[in-house]
């Protein structure tokens, strides 16, 4: 008898283990997820120069009064090239997304854009970390959702799919703009 | 075999000489602030490789938050503000030591309760196997006697 309840304590613990294993592969239970620090409350500045016009600073204060999305991406995260074109889809469905060049070479990253498309509506040059540490950044890709009052209200580690921002991001949106995004054959 | 010695030795050289490159050297205004770096670098975590501190890290993000507490240092920054401005934007979780409150109580305390767990069903074992009376008859006890008293 003792050895049976043995095999079934064995079944039930390779169950535990196939569950968690399954909710991390589809994103949740992440052991190196660090929770921001930033839900509810306002976002950080940004105040760098804009990639393509360094004689601009990007100002996180120059979006106020719409909901946006902070990307932050580098021509060195293969993770970002696999988001990008999903972002090209938001971009097109009117979602604003401001971007944060991290530690990145300026040419390479505009030539990344030139063959890939541009989503951001400006873009944020960051060599040296310094947005990325006010913003608590530890990787990329990673996206904040900042609403109109300028309240950071999502954030995800990761690159952004079409799940991601249905279960995620789409709500912190108006409803017109978020369901197109996702009914154009993007899932 | 000489040659192929000369090229390993001088392999292992540059190797060595590559690894020096990456650590960056700093200069300090006094022995203080060197020492305030030392530690802090210790005790903040390198977020990228998350077991190690910011002083063992080579990642990129590692090498830029160095270069931040340096700066910082460089301001007249304390230790304390320093490290409560990695806090407020990475969480505790950039603390190797972080305090003690509702949400790290089971970081903290967790192997306690284990350990008293563990201990509870180590007694209780023991307890019970002493508890058990063996259940031998009186003529298998002479039986044992007897036998035992031959020898």
């Amino acid at each position: 008898m003792a050895r049976y309840g043995l095999l079934i304590g064995f079944f039930i613990l390779m169950g535990v283990f196939a569950l968690v294993l399954d909710r991390m592969g589809s994103g949740e239970y992440n052991p190196r997820d660090i929770p921001t620090e930033f839900i509810g409350k306002i976002a950080p500045g940004i105040n760098v120069p804009e990639l393509y016009d360094p004689s601009k600073m990007v100002k996180a204060s120059d979006m106020q009064g719409q909901v946006w999305l902070f990307n932050v991406w580098g021509t060195w995260c293969p993770e970002c090239w696999r988001e990008h074109k999903f972002l090209n889809e938001l971009s097109k469905k009117g979602i604003p997304i401001v971007g944060l060049n991290w530690r990145d070479d300026a040419s390479e990253a505009k030539k990344m854009l030139d063959r890939m498309g541009n989503p951001f509506v400006k873009i944020g040059f960051d060599p040296d970390s310094s947005v990325a540490m006010d913003w608590g950044v530890y990787g990329a890709p990673e996206t904040f959702v900042i609403n109109a009052e300028g309240i950071v209200v999502a954030k995800h580690a990761g690159g952004i799919t079409p799940t991601v921002w249905l279960e995620k991001f789409a709500k912190h949106f108006q409803p017109a703009q978020s369901s197109t995004a996702i009914n154009n054959g993007t899932l | 075999m000489k040659a192929f010695k000369i090229v390993m030795i001088l392999t292992f050289l540059v190797s060595a000489f590559s690894l020096q490159a990456k650590i960056e050297t700093r200069e300090f205004a006094n022995a203080q602030m060197e020492e305030d770096y030392a530690s802090l670098v210790l005790e903040l975590r390198c977020l990228v490789c998350q077991n190690q501190s910011l002083s063992d890290s080579n990642a990129e993000l590692a090498v830029d938050m160095r270069t931040k507490v340096y700066k910082m240092l460089s301001e007249g920054k304390t230790k304390a503000e320093i490290a409560d401005f990695m806090v407020a934007r990475y969480g505790d979780f950039v603390l190797y030591r972080p305090p003690v409150k509702s949400s790290t109580f089971l970081l903290w305390f967790g192997p306690l309760i284990f350990i008293v767990i563990a201990a509870f069903i180590v007694f209780s074992f023991i307890r019970r196997q002493s508890n058990e009376k063996p259940d031998i008859g009186e003529q298998d006890q002479k039986k044992a006697h007897s036998l035992l008293d031959d020898k």
